[in-house]
């Protein structure tokens, strides 16, 4: 590699800290996030592990309820709003969206980097109130408990006003970057599936992060000044507040999981070399789950007092979502078969997605049946659920991304034999915190309680060895990752020959990211087409 | 002037600026509205279940300044647009007139707010547990006032937000930053500008003329 100025990195470009609080290039802000939002699932993670380890006998074991209630709803708080939303879109999106599109940047660099500057206030918020010693609300801060208790809500709730206003700038610049910013030859059905992904989360992060918004805001004016309207003692409605809480919170799970849609399908067709299977059902699955998204909020509410009616629609429209999310399953399958797989660290994730996305999935729609929820809400099957659809779905194809495009990002090649172990280990780990969970709360468990009944000791022995061993396979992958830095071999340019654009740049790129305009000649399945040097 | 002028790296002309910058804040206004949505639905709900007290209470509001109010916003809609149109024709000094009328006519709306405010606060026509008014007839008149404050308050403080934009551009207009060929914070800071008008004509059917 010569010296000439045009081919330094963007890591090489322009260092020291002051450049990277000032920068503008989505790639050093990807990184910035990236820095922050791990911090904060380590954070969350040690919580959970807080959590489990109450759990692992019956009774009090280490610390009383009040203080498990905390743990469990700042375990909730931490991973949802500080680590989950932004982790693909903020941290991966920002990296990646841009090549992906041959743009040198996204639309608008400096809302970009203020969207980061909003994360740190709202992360900041959210850190000082679980220091100040948390809620015990539940990530869901149901009125009108939340709304009279003592502790810092208000804080916490406002903490997540601006954590949303983050989210609503990122998915702002990636809709006008996707409409605007794409090379000519990159149409709307020959750019990566990533885009699609990224671009049905964005609609919901548009239209649906208001609304939370606004919800935290009459929480605040509930809180400070008694406006009552969440109030049952003042002629206020609590339904309302769930109403408008889940009006976010459904979509927000989809801006969760479209995200991780979306690099699977990067995964499956690089790994299997091999062109994906059904490119438009996959790219119009998306935007019909994030518009259906909006319209199963109800679902949450079923023992909420919502009328019969409206339950059963919501009952229906919740089946309705789970068509399109089997069409990408089902066309990720029809990709893998006859591929070429060759099972390389980020693709052993992508399978563990498949596997436990569809367990995830399928126990989702037990919960959308009336009569059945009846029986299940509220009881361990939901945490089971959730945490196959967001932890077995969202965080594994999180780190399969990672991993995939880790050597893009930071120019150097972790160790593929750790990675395997650290992948199994993981799918493992998962496994047997979360499958026992199912047993348990099918049998009558309840969540969020520091105890339960002797005959449920033997689910929650294994649940907490298995969110220890959990905990031990991050470790392994964090420091895998970490040693890359360290010493790891100088990744080339395509390491997993892939079609797409953004592995036709140098590794790392360049802080225009292109040299020149690549001219588009192939799209980005085109493996039965072109040879991949 | 040349077709570049203030074009950022990443864009490959003016044209493509201008539309991501259009699309960007028609984006955002989309927003505006969910978050307006809310308490819209808020008070749907509430009108549903407390109708007579609706009624009753809507008649504390004072219809005449609102109506004042009405027109004083759709007017500072035709004074931005007005100076878009100005600019757009390169015509800096008579923009800058015109983005001057659309702040002052912003504050008249803000002044006419205070006095019906004041005189509620006066009553004690307040939201919530600060309610102390006594002569509405029906079921918790406070929810209304809650409704009220929280619908106003919210608009009157994107009027402030507004004012503050509209005095930035209306700044850098007359450092002479815009021209015909670049004028695209000037419209669309009008957009919003506009978003937040056609807010005020949904707000004040709903408040002040409850029929």
């Amino acid at each position: 590699m010569n010296a000439n100025p045009s081919t330094v990195s963007y890591l090489e470009d322009k260092k020291g800290i002051w450049n990277w609080l000032t920068t503008v290039d989505h790639k050093k802000i990807g990184l910035m996030y990236l820095v922050l939002i791990l911090g904060s699932f380590l954070v969350g993670g040690i919580l959970a592990m807080l959590v489990r380890l109450e759990l692992i006998s019956p009774g009090e074991d280490f610390y009383s309820a009040d203080t498990y209630n905390r743990f469990f709803t700042m375990h909730g708080v931490v991973m949802i709003f500080l680590f989950i939303i932004p982790s693909i879109p903020a941290a991966l999106g920002n990296f990646v969206l841009p090549l992906m599109v041959g743009a040198k940047d996204v639309a608008f660099p400096r809302l970009n980097l203020a969207s980061w500057y909003v994360y740190v206030v709202g992360l900041l918020l959210a850190f000082w109130a679980l220091l100040y010693g948390g809620v015990d609300t539940g990530w869901t801060f149901y009125t009108p408990y939340s709304s009279e208790i003592q502790g810092p809500v208000a804080m916490i709730g406002l903490a997540v006003f601006i954590l949303g206003f983050s989210s609503i700038l990122t998915g702002l610049n990636f809709i006008v970057t996707i409409h605007k910013l794409r090379l000519p030859g990159i149409t709307w059905f020959n750019m990566p599936l990533f885009l699609w992904g990224m671009y049905a989360t964005a609609i919901i992060q548009i239209l649906a992060t208001p609304v939370i918004g606004i919800t935290m805001v009459l929480l605040l004016f509930e809180r400070l000044s008694g406006i009552g309207i969440f109030d049952p003692s003042m002629g206020g409605d609590p339904v309302l507040f769930q109403h408008f809480f889940w009006f976010y919170s459904h979509p927000a799970v989809y801006i969760m999981i479209l995200p991780a849609m979306a690099i699977v399908s990067e995964l499956i067709s690089t790994f299997s070399h091999k062109k994906i299977f059904g490119y438009k059902a996959i790219a119009y699955s998306s935007v019909a789950i994030a518009l259906i998204s909006f319209l199963v909020w109800g679902h949450h509410m079923f023992t909420s007092g919502q009328s019969r009616f409206a339950a059963m629609v919501f009952s229906f429209l919740t089946f309705g979502v789970a068509i399109p999310s089997a069409i990408k399953v089902f066309n990720w399958l029809a990709t893998l078969y006859k591929g070429s797989i060759s099972l390389e660290t980020p693709m052993l994730y992508g399978l563990s997605f498949l596997f436990l996305f569809t367990i995830g999935g399928l126990t989702g729609l037990f919960l959308g049946t009336l009569a059945v929820d009846v029986h299940l809400h509220d009881t361990y099957f939901v945490v089971a659920h959730f945490h196959y659809v967001m932890f077995g779905g969202t965080v594994v194809a999180f780190i399969g991304g990672l991993h995939y495009w880790w050597p893009k990002m930071v120019g150097k090649m972790f160790n593929e034999t750790w990675g395997k172990i650290g992948a199994v280990l993981v799918f493992l780990g998962f496994n047997f915190t979360f499958m026992p969970q199912f047993i348990a709360g099918f049998r009558g468990m309840p969540r969020r309680y520091y105890t339960y009944g002797e005959e449920f000791t033997v689910y929650n022995v294994l649940s907490s060895l298995g969110a220890f061993l959990l905990g031990i396979a991050f470790v392994i992958v964090g420091i895998n990752l970490v040693m890359s830095l360290i010493n790891g071999k100088k990744a080339s340019k395509n390491p997993w020959k892939s079609l797409s654009l953004e592995w036709e740049t140098q590794t790392p790129p360049i802080t225009e990211n292109f040299e020149v305009d690549p001219v588009i000649t192939h799209g980005p399945y085109d493996y039965d087409k072109v040879e991949v040097q | 002037m040349s077709s570049s002028f203030h074009v950022a790296h990443h864009f490959s002309d003016a044209e493509q600026q201008r539309e991501s910058a259009k699309l960007g804040m028609w984006v955002f206004l989309l927003t505006e509205i969910l978050l307006f949505g809310g308490v819209f639905v808020a008070y749907a709900v509430f009108r549903v279940w407390y109708p007579d007290m609706f009624y009753n209470a809507h008649k504390a509001l004072d219809v005449t300044m609102g109506t004042v109010n009405t027109a004083v916003l759709i007017v500072s809609s035709l004074t931005v647009a007005l100076g878009i149109r100005e600019i757009q024709l390169g015509r800096q000094k008579q923009c800058t007139r015109y983005l001057l009328a659309t702040i002052v006519l912003a504050c008249v709306f803000l002044v006419i707010k205070y006095f019906e405010y004041a005189h509620k606060i006066h009553l004690g026509q307040l939201p919530g547990k600060f309610y102390t008014f006594d002569g509405i007839a029906g079921t918790n008149p406070h929810v209304f006032f809650s409704i009220y404050f929280l619908l106003t308050g919210i608009h009157a403080f994107h009027i402030l937000i507004g004012i503050s934009l509209l005095t930035w551009v209306m700044i850098k207009n007359m450092k002479g930053h815009f021209s015909a060929q670049y004028f695209t914070p000037v419209e669309i800071t009008g957009l919003y500008w506009h978003l937040v008008d056609l807010i005020w004509i949904f707000l004040f059917p709903l408040l002040y003329l409850i029929g």
